[in-house]
């Protein structure tokens, strides 16, 4: 139940985030798409004991955050849900890596390295997928697949199913706020449903949402509908929008290439 | 079982995308007129209630736990592999965008794993063959069961190997494969059971829809072969091509020669590739936490630092700890001074 709210919760926070009219928010889609794309690649391209190295790399969530006028909460929290998976897999690496870093004399276990590392990869790159759907949206950023020549069919496929999640995530939770009244599995607990009504309550959900497609289906050839998905066309991308996806590259190109923290660190190292 | 971007490498990555783009092509072009006209809009509705649908929670007899299902068998049982396996992929999609499921580097991992083996292998080889016989609870409760099972046993072994090959963590093989797929089949079991629950009672209750999807198709039409052969075909290619460009950074390669000899040095220093030279070196000088020093400063703190470790030094380490630091500090400043800044343009406005 409150899974649901919460999920009902995310998508309305990422379409009112989306809709804000920063600089950011008005950057060609295709442009923040690329970046974000070269950005997942650059990170996860690091080797498994990087860590310095890809600590410059959390200059752009936090530039789309700033910019962007995205409250930090919401994202960190979405971002928290995701990790258990990853912190997860990241915990079993001291039981198996046995090796051992040496830092300022102070030895570290290598499998904690390498679970650090893999924290804070995960965490950048959940970071850079949320808050490319919070600057763009999810019309724009089907606009920029069209864009990138991604088939008709499955954009509109893609749409439409974010169009009927909230519809469908409502209608979900009522049956379920329904069931749990009338015949929870555990008393007054509500913690899932009994075997005997798996078929039925998932069931008459799905027939529930076939007539319903039907109807939209009707509905919509009604309205002229010729398979295609009318978003309006995209204009072509200008020199700032160029010049976004251009920085952002270099950037990342340059902490692949440099270690910048280390640069920075022997400057100061070296003037104390 | 959703794959992240921290856990594969950009070879990995790029080749499961190709395999995946490959098997959702072949989808659209089996699908054919009938997708854009009246298919589509059922399936995105479709798509949409099995992203509600996972949210609930079945409760499992006698264990006081509960599950829930992932719904590429469903999808499959009643829009047919195809379909079923584009509006897997759109909930994928949807969930690494905005729920970071999974994430954008590991849809193509994603789609492979949930989508492929349950659409394309396990409803091909199992379900098709048990319902071709005609259908029966009975049947469809075999059908589902054997389906999900296997279907989730081969996709968490895919994640067992994407994991492995993308070298970003050090498990080993024999253990996570232990670990995962024995989880796997309890899922799978649950996933089963549940599934078959909800197709026998839309088969009691509207029989066309759940035959009529399973007729869409004979047997004898459906080409596996060609779409292994295709995805084949990319998979060589685009790996050949990633795995080239991903050897010229050293720790590309780091976990399979660390596992062969238990030292990644040797090798990786070893491994000039000549025409990237140039890139070669540069990384190999900067790798991990290290940084190009002078000569005598780097090996002084290779001899004191004991066991040897790839450029890591004290000299350096030092430096890059405190590199590190006002890298992050100067992000957070970068970030609170742009929100300022726009604070203030704002009140200037008001």
């Amino acid at each position: 139940m409150t899974n649901i709210t919460n999920s009902l919760y995310t998508i309305r926070f990422f379409d009112m985030a989306a809709r804000k009219g920063t600089f950011i928010h008005r950057i060609h889609p295709v442009a923040k798409l690329l970046a974000a794309i070269t950005y997942i690649l650059v990170a996860s391209s690091f080797g498994k004991y990087d860590i310095i190295p890809l600590l410059p790399l959390v200059f752009y969530p936090v530039v789309l955050l700033a910019v962007g006028d995205i409250p930090v909460m919401p994202v960190a929290k979405r971002m928290l849900l995701a990790g258990p998976f990853i912190a997860g897999m990241g915990i079993l690496n001291p039981l198996f890596d046995h090796g051992v870093f040496y830092v300022g004399g102070v030895s570290i276990g290598a499998g904690w390295i390498a679970c650090m590392s893999l924290i804070i990869k995960g965490a950048l790159t959940v970071m850079s997928a949320l808050l490319l759907i919070a600057i763009t949206g999810m019309d724009k950023t089907a606009q920029a697949l069209r864009m990138l020549k991604v088939p008709r069919a499955f954009v509109l496929q893609l749409l439409l199913t974010y169009r009927y999640i909230s519809v469908l995530m409502e209608e979900t939770a009522r049956v379920l706020t329904a069931y749990n009244l009338r015949a929870s599995a555990r008393k007054g607990s509500g913690k899932g449903v009994k075997k005997n009504a798996w078929g039925s309550l998932a069931g008459q959900l799905l027939l529930r949402t076939l007539g319903r497609a039907e109807r939209v289906h009707g509905a919509m050839l009604m309205r002229g509908f010729n398979g295609e998905y009318n978003t309006g066309e995209l204009a072509p991308m200008n020199i700032k929008d160029i010049a976004y996806l251009a920085i952002w590259v270099l950037f990342f190109a340059a902490v692949r290439i440099y270690n910048i923290p280390a640069l920075i660190g022997l400057l100061i190292t070296g003037v104390l | 079982m959703h794959m992240a971007d921290t856990l594969i490498s950009p070879a990995v990555g790029g080749i499961m995308w190709a395999a995946s783009v490959g098997a959702i092509a072949y989808s659209i072009k089996k699908t054919g007129d009938d997708l854009e006209q009246k298919k589509i809009p059922i399936m995105g509705v479709m798509g949409a209630f099995v992203f509600a649908a996972q949210m609930i929670n079945f409760s499992i007899p006698m264990t006081g736990s509960s599950g829930h299902i992932g719904g590429g068998m469903l999808l499959s049982i009643l829009l047919g592999p195809y379909a079923g396996f584009l509006t897997m992929a759109s909930i994928l999609a949807i969930q690494a965008l905005f729920f970071a499921d999974g994430g954008l580097l590991a849809f193509g991992c994603n789609v492979f794993n949930m989508g492929f083996y349950t659409c394309f292998v396990a409803y091909q080889l199992i379900y098709r063959r048990i319902i071709h016989r005609g259908f029966s609870a009975g049947r469809i409760f075999t059908a589902s069961m054997l389906t999900a099972v296997i279907g989730l046993q081969l996709g968490s072994f895919s994640v067992v190997l994407q994991t492995l090959f993308s070298g970003k963590t050090e498990l080993p093989f024999a253990a996570f494969t232990l670990m995962m797929q024995p989880i796997h089949l309890a899922i799978g079991i649950v996933e089963g059971l549940i599934t078959s629950a909800v197709v026998v009672f839309i088969w009691k209750a509207r029989p066309e829809i759940v035959e009529r999807s399973a007729q869409g198709e004979p047997i004898g039409n459906v080409s596996v072969k060609r779409v292994v052969a295709a995805l084949a075909a990319a998979v060589v290619i685009t790996g050949g091509m990633l795995s080239w460009f991903a050897s010229s950074y050293p720790d590309g390669l780091e976990w399979s020669v660390f596992n062969t000899n238990g030292n990644s040095e040797i090798e990786s220093s070893g491994e000039v590739h000549t025409t990237m030279s140039d890139i070669q070196s540069k990384t190999a000088f900067l790798p991990d936490y290290g940084f190009k020093v002078p000569e005598e400063e780097a090996q002084q703190g290779a001899e004191g630092g004991g066991e040897r470790w790839p450029s890591v030094n004290a000299g350096t380490s030092v430096s890059g700890l405190v590199g590190g630091v006002m890298t992050l500090a100067l992000a957070a400043l970068s970030g609170l001074a742009i929100a300022l800044i726009k604070r203030g343009k704002k009140a200037g406005a008001a």
